[in-house]
């Protein structure tokens, strides 16, 4: 695969542009459609276009199946965390109003960390589940 | 009058591709049919100005889930021809009586954009008129899944995150040291690559 000049310019081009469009789709959730479903699973496309255009190998190499397994626990994490963080300022699981002085502040806080924790655990999971698949071909 | 046109060519869209799924006998043409059965599955949603849920299908369906359907195809063993089985009557009758019980039961569902029913009665008014002053979200859609049903989007993430750790315990398992086994397997001849490149 990595012999295709041509692909490989055109991913080299394509790929920033993936990325970024995925953080914006993460960051500006709140405004326009999307949120972090969305923006981890364009998030991890770019990146699985770059391990089918250079190989996984380079992929693993710099984001390593470890971090990917911490990451994808980590976003669940997050978002059981900001539910706990609720309950122990002494309101319900997920009651965001409690997270700043005011409760529209608190409630822009509380969905932005929600929002994070589901595109972490999306993007990285579904990067995993690739590596997974594709690392075991031809081996087996 | 013109969106009944633009539904109804995307609707026999649908239903061709649909039947070519189906029908297709080369398991790569088929999954390459789902994603195009997903993108138009996007359109249709848009055609309904939910812009939310196309963008999801057309991510999720027409995209990622077509490159790890791609994924998974690639470790089956190489495809053979199966011969076309003949003479399932019995499998027809249950196929078609389960299909005319289906469509009996839409003969009892609201009509399509209906104001009147009781999912658009119920809490959807309230979330209209309350969401965007207790949150201060202008994307409603937004402020719902992550706030008034922030549990039901904490089990949807729970989904996805138990999906990896069963691929991971039913694939990965068995050989623990995935990464090693990338570096030893691959490293030499992405290094060599590398320098030519």
């Amino acid at each position: 695969m990595t012999d295709y000049l041509i692909l490989r310019v055109t991913a080299k081009f394509l790929i920033p542009l993936i990325l970024l469009m995925g953080l914006y789709v993460q960051f500006h959730g709140e405004l326009g459609p999307g949120g972090g479903f969305q923006a981890g699973v364009i998030f991890s496309a770019g990146l699985i276009l770059y391990a089918l255009v250079f190989g996984l190998y380079r992929l693993t190499q710099s984001i390593p199946v470890f971090v990917l397994k911490v990451l994808s626990s980590l976003g669940v994490l997050l978002f059981a965390g900001t539910g706990v963080v609720t309950m122990l300022l002494g309101g319900e699981f997920l009651n965001y109003n409690l997270l700043a002085e005011n409760a529209v502040t608190g409630q822009h806080l509380g969905i932005f960390l929600v929002e994070l924790g589901v595109g972490i655990t999306v993007a990285s999971t579904m990067l995993l589940i690739f590596a997974v698949f594709a690392d075991q071909e031809g081996h087996d | 009058m013109i969106e009944l046109i633009v539904n109804s060519a995307l609707l026999l869209f649908l239903l061709i591709v649909a039947i070519a799924v189906v029908r297709l006998r080369q398991l790569l043409v088929s999954v390459m049919m789902f994603g195009l059965y997903s993108l138009l599955t996007a359109s249709i949603f848009v055609v309904m100005l939910a812009a939310d849920v196309a963008f999801t299908e057309a991510a999720v369906g027409a995209g990622i889930a077509t490159v790890l359907m791609l994924a998974a195809l690639a470790r089956l063993p190489a495809e053979k021809e199966e011969a076309r089985s003949r003479g399932q009557f019995w499998p027809l009758v249950l196929v078609t009586a389960t299909g005319v019980l289906l469509i009996y039961g839409t003969i009892d569902m609201p009509g399509f954009g209906n104001a009147d029913t009781a999912a658009h009665r119920g809490v959807a008014a309230q979330y209209i008129e309350n969401a965007p002053v207790e949150t201060g979200i202008p994307n409603m859609v937004t402020s719902i899944l992550a706030s008034y049903r922030g549990l039901d989007t904490l089990g949807e993430v729970l989904v996805i995150f138990t999906a990896g750790l069963g691929v991971l315990l039913v694939l990965g398992g068995i050989h623990p040291a995935i990464g090693s086994r990338l570096n030893s397997q691959e490293g030499q001849s992405s290094d060599t690559q590398e320098q030519s490149g």
